[in-house]
């Protein structure tokens, strides 16, 4: 028989200090291969973007042509995303910023996609320091195309094949340092906390974020030998410092002890706490910066955490005195000159 | 002491020859960084402040210093302004080039050369006037730095004693060329006018070129085509440019950037506008489809070499539909290939740029007047049509002096396009980014930023469906490339039609466009006047073509297209567009020797195809 009983009460779902749930950072679903570094990766944009209460609207999610440069189809889905041509991304995302600087820009490429046909762009927009995120997910190789070496892969490092490459590889931080970025980290998709904090650093951060981040292909690059395969990366990863960051609207702060640790203020006012891991370690010392990263090649460490920081440099938008409202959206009031202006650009010319 | 030789062809020396007013070419060569384009701007100036009709260009070399350079002034009472092939004077300033440049003149024609050149050995049936221009110039320019600069304005001050120029316009033309240098300005205006005292004093008249009065440039404007395209941009509201330098449509931005930094800045001290200098052609381009997409006006502005490298990026802009405008200012061939020389070489490429099936709108200016008015045309074209539209200009329209009427206020509002906004979302509950709701084949879209959880969309190549999903369906690809399809048939209706010049139903049609235009114009005359042969006249102003061809097309019995490559590019095209029963009637006329097309080559070749 039945009775009637109130029903249990439905636990509310948890809410960002937006209002939306982290269903509202999802996206498709994934395609690539099971265990990709990659669905990591997304995993922990989706996360950073919930918790720092960005409003997926307000973003655009850009790529090149890879694996990676799909990634951006299963994460966020109520972001504007443009997947481009291969190598391009950088150019694409600095016009998008350009057209609308009230949006949170995050470009998502490959080491294929970034070190060999995109180099070009890459180190250009590292030199504009143009405001926004750019990850690559490094893995040493071409998945899509199935397995060749790419520009990133160690000296020595071994193909499934049994080729061993004997290219000395391009370090993208070590560029993205020495041009003009102004944050520049490298991490681990395994490395879940670590990366966790660096994506939210990066989104309080106005300026070019370059984030390196090791990302073992499960099919092509996983194997005995390889220097990018989730063992080795395990083995040798060398965090520079223990990475917390402290968003600028949490309530309750939390004590650090100045003499271990390290507090940069971001741009938005959050703060990234920088435990000191490695005593002498300054990440806003350009020349010591390079110097390490070059220095873990011959050791034959991963180095990762934040290698490079400046919240002080000017970022492109400031450099080229853009006003603040989105050139996209400008009335034409403002965007085309009166009738007398003509009638003087054409007295000038009799 | 005069050391004027003449001798008239046919005539013998000392016959008295009719007078030529208001009809006649120089030629000026010089070395390339002489300073001459100053002096030579002046002697433009002069005779167009006198109300002649007059066209100058420039035949330089790829070069910053050092290698021969040739300028031609043409007045032409009838307003001609097309290159003629003859030179009827030349200013022969160069030692390297003088003798070959002497030897080319027909005979009747005048030279006017550095005396220790001793050109008037050369032949006896051209009129020499010889001007030491080295002793001139120690008289007036004490700084012997500055001497091979002011050598220039001495020739202009003695053609215009020879031309009879009124001297208060070249002071005029001289004073606005030095506007902002006055010791510059005073400088030049004595050597200037020494030149015409030497003249006056030394020389005697023996050529019949002169010019008078007319009243046939009042109220017109003097400008090169790559400024009047920098203003167009500026009044159709350009806010995002991006640019790679690469000749000759470097001084389209850098035009735009002095425009530009005058007339759009807010208030506030702010820029409405972002110019950035890329690190080549592939990023300029990738930025203004980053920016279309994102919802600005934006451009850039390049040249055949530019636009190879561009064709990826072109295609991907046809496929995601995303806005953008390339100006190609057209030139010859890749690498060292005749950079500083003219073309229409790129149309055919242009027109499918990039792998797959592509098709692309190309706007077709003619004139600075359609460089400015053809900005608006194209940005409001490319927002409607959510497709990269380029406008083909070339290195004569481009970087050459044209005179024209001053250029009018753009009459329409902009077109910014099928741009849904977030409150129009909201009333429609969501929206299929390339579904075609109106039948044009043309979807509607939302800009990032649009803040509405329904708003975005997801950009990428040809594989997707009608929301923009990724689909690898036979049937999804088919639609949509039959979409697309339909959409370029909207484009021909919404390009500029042709200039019907002339329709009276004669046999003999001509089509061209861009430069060839003004060669045209006197072809027409040319024909008439000298053959009894009338011909019809369509001028195109853009890809697709429109009714308006089709329909001349089989009106004629004979079509001549007038085309600045070898390969007959729009003819071409053409083609692919007409019935096949109307391909025989076509015609072709090429011009590709790297000098703007004139208008006896013109005529010649349609005579002897017409085996008249």
């Amino acid at each position: 028989m039945a009775t009637t009983t109130a029903p249990p009460p439905q636990p509310q779902p948890k809410t960002n200090r937006i209002g939306l749930t982290v269903l509202d950072y999802r996206g498709g679903k994934t395609t690539l291969c099971a265990g990709c570094g990659h669905n990591a990766i997304s995993e922990r944009i989706i996360d950073a973007f919930y918790e720092m209460g960005v409003a997926p609207e307000r973003v655009i999610k850009v790529s090149g042509i890879g694996c990676s440069s799909k990634s951006p189809a299963y994460f966020m889905g109520r972001s504007h995303s443009f997947n481009s041509v291969h190598g391009r991304m950088p150019s694409v995302t600095t016009g998008a910023v350009l057209a609308n600087s009230k949006i949170v820009a995050l470009g998502v490429s490959g080491d294929g996609d970034s070190a060999s046909i995109g180099i070009g762009q890459f180190v250009h927009l590292m030199r504009r320091n143009l405001p926004m995120i750019y990850i690559i997910e490094d893995n040493g190789v071409y998945g899509l195309t199935k397995g060749q070496f790419s520009a990133t892969a160690d000296l020595g490092s071994k193909l499934k094949t049994g080729v061993i490459n004997d290219l000395p590889p391009i370090d993208t931080c070590a560029l993205a340092i020495m041009l003009g970025a102004t944050f520049v980290g490298r991490s681990f998709s395994g490395d879940k906390r670590q990366l966790q904090h660096m994506l939210k650093a990066a989104l309080a951060h106005r300026g070019t974020v370059m984030l390196d981040v090791i990302s073992p292909c499960t099919t092509f690059n996983d194997h005995e030998g390889s220097t990018k395969s989730y063992k080795f990366v395990k083995d040798h990863e060398e965090p520079l410092h223990d990475l917390n960051f402290v968003p600028h609207f949490n309530e309750i702060d939390v004590e650090y002890d100045p003499g271990t640790c390290l507090n940069v203020t971001m741009h938005d006012g959050s703060s990234l706490r920088l435990r000191k891991l490695e005593e002498d370690y300054d990440p806003t010392n350009k020349t010591e910066a390079v110097k390490r990263v070059m220095e873990s090649h011959d050791a034959d460490e991963v180095l990762t955490g934040v290698l490079y920081l400046n919240t002080t440099a000017p970022n492109f938008i400031d450099m080229i005195n853009m006003t603040d409202q989105p050139l996209a959206t400008l009335p034409e009031s403002v965007t085309r000159p009166s009738r007398a202006v003509l009638d003087e650009c054409m007295e000038a010319l009799r | 002491m005069a050391t004027t030789e003449f001798a008239v062809h046919g005539a013998g020396p000392g016959a008295v020859r009719e007078p030529v007013v208001n009809d006649f070419s120089i030629q000026v060569a010089t070395v390339n960084g002489s300073g001459s384009q100053s002096a030579n701007t002046v002697l433009l100036r002069a005779i167009f402040q006198m109300g002649v009709p007059v066209s100058g260009k420039n035949m330089f070399p790829s070069n910053i210093a050092g290698l021969p350079t040739w300028y031609t002034i043409r007045a032409s009472k009838k307003g001609y302004i097309a290159r003629k092939k003859e030179i009827d004077f030349l200013v022969a300033m160069n030692p390297e080039t003088a003798r070959e440049d002497t030897m080319s003149l027909a005979s009747g024609a005048a030279v006017l050369y550095d005396e220790p050149l001793k050109l008037n050995e050369l032949r006896s049936d051209v009129t020499f006037y010889a001007v030491p221009y080295d002793k001139i110039c120690a008289a007036v320019c004490s700084e012997s730095k500055l001497r091979k600069l002011v050598k220039n304005m001495i020739y202009v001050g003695v053609m215009a004693q020879l031309l009879k120029l009124d001297m208060a316009e070249v002071e005029k033309a001289l004073r606005k060329q030095f506007a902002k240098k006055v010791k510059a300005a005073d400088l030049n205006w004595n050597a200037a006018k020494a030149g015409y005292d030497y003249a006056a004093s030394s020389l005697t008249k023996a050529d019949p070129f002169t010019v008078e009065r007319m009243n046939k440039t009042a109220g017109m404007i003097i400008i090169d085509g790559n400024a009047a395209a920098a203003l167009g941009c500026m009044f159709a509201g350009v806010t995002v440019v991006t640019w790679y330098p690469i000749t000759p449509s470097s001084s389209l931005v850098e035009t735009l950037i002095d425009y530009m930094k005058e007339y759009r800045v807010g208030d506030d001290g702010k820029a409405t506008f972002a110019i950035v200098q890329a690190e080549d052609e592939l990023a300029a381009i990738g930025m203004v489809l980053g920016a279309g997409w994102a919802g600005a006006r934006s451009m850039t502005a390049t040249a055949g070499p530019g636009i190879s490298l561009m064709a990826e990026f072109a295609g991907l802009g046809y496929y995601v539909e995303i806005p953008g405008v390339i100006w190609d200012i057209q030139r010859v061939g890749p690498s060292t290939g005749l950079p500083t020389r003219t073309a229409q070489g790129d149309i055919e490429f242009v027109a499918k740029l990039s792998h797959g099936d592509t098709r692309h709108p190309m706007l077709l200016p003619c004139s600075v007047a359609e460089c400015f008015s053809m900005a608006s045309d194209a940005f409001d074209l490319t927002e409607q049509l959510q497709t990269p539209v380029f406008v083909m200009s070339d290195l004569d329209l481009g970087m050459n002096n044209w005179m024209s009427e001053p250029f009018q206020y753009p009459k329409k509002p902009q077109n910014r396009g099928k741009v849904l906004t977030a409150e129009e979302l909201e009333r429609a509950g969501g929206f299929a980014r390339y579904k075609d709701v109106d039948g044009d084949g043309v979807g509607y879209r939302t800009l990032p930023g649009t803040d509405h959880p329904q708003a975005a969309w997801f950009a990428r190549g040809s594989g997707h469906n009608e929301t923009s999903g990724y689909s690898e369906r036979p049937d999804d690809y088919a639609n949509n490339m039959d979409r697309l399809a339909h959409k370029f048939e909207t484009a021909r209706t919404l390009v500029p039609k042709p200039e019907m010049v002339r329709n009276d139903g004669n046999e003999v049609g001509i089509i061209a466009y861009g430069t060839s235009h003004h060669a045209v114009v006197e072809t027409l005359d040319q024909l008439q006047g000298e053959y009894g042969v009338k011909a019809d006249y369509l001028r195109l102003r853009a890809y697709p073509f429109t009714g308006e061809t089709h329909d001349f097309v089989a009106a004629h019995k004979r079509i001549y297209m007038i085309d600045q490559n070898r390969d007959a590019q729009m003819l071409q095209l053409l083609k692919l567009d007409i019935a096949i029963e109307e391909i025989g009637k076509l015609r072709s006329v090429r011009h590709y020797n790297g000098l703007p097309i004139d208008a006896r080559s013109i005529t010649d070749d349609i005579i002897t195809q017409e085996g008249k």
